[in-house]
């Protein structure tokens, strides 16, 4: 089982029961939408008890392509990471 | 950002009082860490998916001393962007 923001939907409209279902929906887009434009914007999203993405500069460096062999260059980039908080690794690991 | 300025940021963008707003966070990120701690994956269009790797045990080394130990097997979840943030994120650059 993979879970998906419908089941995100679902579990906000259960455990909160002032909410419609079309309340429920707009709150998990809404946290997403902050929590993507946060990235966006170049700053790191901490999330207590999770973890924490950061977004991390790429310098341009030369690669090959592993099929051909050619050379090229990779260009500058920005890319996002994932840490585990301590709570998150514990949980996975049945602590 | 951390925790608390998403849910202030959350309770403004849909009018909701704080501490509802801090509620459906917390539903949230809870809903997540009980998907991964059962070892399923995290699928969310346009933000990423999580996955949780599985390690055997192995011979590593104390980084500090040098010296051998076991490693015990571990369960360790891994992100990867979805392809629009990760286009988004590198063009606001």
């Amino acid at each position: 089982m993979t879970l998906t923001k419908a089941d995100l939907v679902q579990q906000v409209y259960k455990n909160h029961e002032t909410l419609t279902k079309a309340q429920a929906t707009e709150s998990v887009e809404a946290f997403l939408r902050i929590s993507k434009n946060s990235l966006i914007d170049g700053s790191d999203l901490l999330l207590s008890g999770f973890g924490k993405f950061n977004v991390k500069d790429k310098n341009a460096r030369r690669g090959r392509n592993p099929q051909t062999g050619a050379e090229l260059t990779l260009d500058a980039r920005r890319v996002v990471t994932f840490k585990p908080s301590g709570i998150l690794r514990e949980k996975i690991n049945g602590a | 950002m951390n925790k608390s300025e998403l849910i202030e940021a959350l309770a403004q963008d849909i009018g909701i009082p704080h501490r509802e707003a801090a509620a459906i966070t917390n539903t949230i990120i809870d809903t997540m860490i009980e998907s991964l701690s059962r070892g399923e994956s995290i699928e969310i269009r346009g933000f990423g998916s999580f996955v949780i790797k599985q390690y055997e045990s192995y011979e590593g080394r104390n980084p500090k001393t040098g010296k051998k130990i076991k490693v015990k097997p571990k369960k360790l979840p891994f992100f990867k962007v979805g392809k629009d943030l990760r286009e988004q994120v590198n063009v606001s650059g």
